[in-house]
């Protein structure tokens, strides 16, 4: 198994430096920028694969988990503090070193939370919602399930629609930079480019390959077989619940950590990103990558987010989302990266587990 | 608040109410013969304004509206021939994700058509500023032909569930399939039918209310929302509950601006709905007993 996995996290590491070699020898470095943007909407993808796919249980409202996190670390790091310098709270949290001030884009002096603190708390307060709402959402099933993590996401974009504090339709603007080590940091600035394409990647084969441990795990089996069937699954042990909300936990995560780091990107964040469309979107991906397959989620999420991103989709950019969601559910429910289809080719690769193949076949 | 306001409040609720009831009536037609949910279900309301205006321009406006609702009609014969009829047993996921998809492509259809502007059909009687007076207060004559044609399309679809061959050929294909195959129902064409129904019934309400709400090619999906949560208030199928929550719904949004802002009127609306599934999954008049046998 140890094996299996050098190999499958170094096809993934010599495809990434290999695209970036690529990018350099045909001097087009630009599309890294959407490449990069592409990797954050994988995380979020990959993440949806694991409760989707795996855990059968339909979100249509992760976009809301993506907005939360870069929205609460957008405001963290853009709200001025300066008026409420001399109260107590703001005086102790800036002796705690959780505040610095830097210079805003008129040059004005401002005081906000450092974007480390805000990053993890974004990330903190995101995964706090799901494990509350997720309780209850998850008791539902089939269209009650889905309207009701549609409404989740609903709200979100209302609330950021409707709130001056978010920007209201602007949405926020000049997010400050995150720097993880000193000279490496997540921002769009043009000489960070290649740098933020591999701490994206990084972080993107990072997660990948702790979802593939997951999924090969007995928590792995024991969410495939809530999907198989709830009922039998409870009456084997499988504390169904539990898992559920932990996987949709996770889930949201994902997503807000995504979110965090695209906004931190993009210097901005605006409420297109918690649109129902967006929750679509990574849904259609997850089916087109054949729902429960991590492998496809990573293939179509990179493809078909860099062509939408590039504009190759045109005004027919939604419309091509549509039509995917439709076509493969017609005719490919089980989408079309087929695991048979791509265990073929993994095995001659990896030198074969013939065990793990047929488990999956079977299930197909 | 004074009491003429408060009755202007209530008239507006009442008004988006039955709206939403009858985009809930709909979605309880299709999913009583499939039990599935038809979330392309707002782009019929927003097909049926859209393709009325769009027909005014050459016809007197009663001729637009049939020729309306009967293209919406087609249209939904044909989603239901392309892409329904031929699955066998597809589950729920699959049928929410396909009539998703479906949503997109007759919005993105109706935006390469008619483009983002803004339409809207003539008042049916009077203009934007006649108004009748009850009471002291003021109501656009529009608004009682929104009430008076949701009360007819409520009484028509129970007369005709209760009292036509054909209603009850529907109801008997809802109640079990097979067991209405075996009397020689065309459970097929049955389920054909409560596309065409429910689009006609869409279109309807999509003519009656854009002079009031306007009508732009997106305007379906916040009305399919809105209408879904109605439908699960009431009890997924229940068309008399959904009346009832229709108008619950509305009047709620309605004195909602009261207290909140405006932008967050949608977010009070889904909030109630997620309170309810939390609470009470089978809906405000639905049975909870009958809610645990049902498939999805």
């Amino acid at each position: 198994m140890l094996h299996r996995k050098s190999v499958q996290t170094a096809i993934l590491l010599s495809v990434v430096v290999g695209v970036q070699l690529l990018t350099r020898a045909t001097d087009t470095g630009y599309f890294l920028t959407q490449l990069t943007m592409s990797a954050y909407y994988v995380l979020v993808i990959t993440g949806l694969c694991l409760l989707m796919g795996y855990a059968g249980q339909i979100s249509l409202g992760h976009a809301g988990f993506f907005a939360m996190g870069g929205y609460l670390s957008a405001f963290m790091t853009t709200h001025n503090l300066l008026k409420f310098r001399g109260s107590v709270p703001v005086s102790l949290l800036e002796k705690a070193g959780v505040l610095v001030t830097r210079q805003d884009l008129y040059g004005a002096e401002i005081l906000h939370v450092h974007p480390w603190v805000a990053c993890i708390v974004a990330v903190l307060f995101t995964v706090a919602v799901a494990y509350i709402v997720g309780g209850p959402v998850l008791k539902l099933k089939g269209h009650y399930l889905a309207m009701a993590t549609l409404g989740l996401g609903i709200i979100v974009y209302r609330i950021v629609l409707g709130s001056a504090i978010f920007g209201e339709a602007d949405g926020l603007s000049d997010v400050p930079a995150l720097t993880l080590l000193p000279g490496l940091e997540v921002s769009g600035r043009l000489s960070q480019r290649i740098s933020n394409y591999y701490i994206a990647w990084g972080l993107v084969i990072l997660s990948f390959v702790s979802l593939l441990n997951l999924v090969n795990s007995r928590v792995g089996r024991a969410l495939r077989a809530i999907h198989g069937g709830e009922e039998a699954a409870s009456a084997m042990g499988v504390d169904t619940a539990g898992y559920k909300l932990h996987t949709f936990v996770l889930s949201a995560g994902f997503a807000a950590l995504a979110g965090v780091f695209l906004t931190h990107y993009n210097g901005g964040i605006g409420p297109s990103e918690a649109s129902v469309m967006k929750s679509v979107r990574y849904v259609a991906i997850v089916a087109a990558g054949g729902m429960a397959n991590l492998w496809g989620a990573l293939t179509m999420g990179t493809i078909l987010n860099f062509l939408s991103l590039r504009g190759y989709f045109g005004s027919f950019d939604d419309a091509v989302f549509g039509a995917i969601l439709i076509i493969i559910m017609l005719f490919a429910p089980e989408g079309i990266m087929r695991r048979d289809f791509l265990g073929a080719v993994k095995q001659i690769i990896s030198g074969g587990d013939k065990g793990q193949q047929d488990g999956h076949t079977q299930r197909q | 608040m004074n009491a003429e306001l408060f009755f202007q409040y209530i008239v507006a609720g009442l008004t988006y109410g039955i709206i939403y009831a009858i985009v809930a009536i709909g979605f309880n037609i299709i999913y009583n013969t499939t039990g599935i949910i038809n979330f392309a279900q707002g782009e019929f309301v927003m097909l049926g304004g859209m393709t009325a205006v769009t027909l005014n321009h050459f016809m007197p406006l009663p001729l637009a509206i049939a020729a309306a609702v009967m293209i919406t009609m087609i249209v939904g014969a044909l989603i239901e021939i392309v892409f329904i009829r031929w699955l066998e047993n597809p589950s729920v996921l699959r049928m929410i994700i396909i009539t998703i998809g479906l949503s997109i492509l007759i919005r993105e259809a109706a935006l390469h058509i008619w483009g983002e502007g803004v339409r809207a059909l003539p008042y049916f009687t009077g203009n934007e500023i006649s108004s009748l007076e009850f009471f002291g207060v003021r109501i656009s004559p529009q608004v009682l032909w929104v009430l008076g044609v949701c009360t007819v399309i409520v009484v028509f679809l129970n007369l005709f569930f209760n009292f036509t061959l054909l209603g009850r050929q529907m109801r008997a294909c809802a109640a079990n399939r097979n067991a209405a195959r075996l009397c020689g129902i065309k459970a097929g064409n049955i389920v054909t039918l409560s596309f065409v129904l429910s689009a006609g019934i869409g279109a309807v309400a999509g003519c009656v209310v854009s002079p009031i709400t306007y009508v732009q090619y997106n305007s379906g999906t916040g009305l399919a929302i809105k209408g879904f949560t109605v439908a699960i208030l009431g009890g997924l199928g229940n068309s008399t509950g959904a009346v009832a929550a229709g108008i619950f719904l509305g009047m709620i949004e309605s004195f909602s601006i009261w207290v909140m802002p405006t932008a967050y009127k949608d977010a009070i609306a889904i909030s109630v709905l997620l309170a309810v599934l939390f609470v009470r999954p089978s809906g405000l008049f639905g049975r909870s007993d009958i809610m645990k046998l049902k498939e999805f």
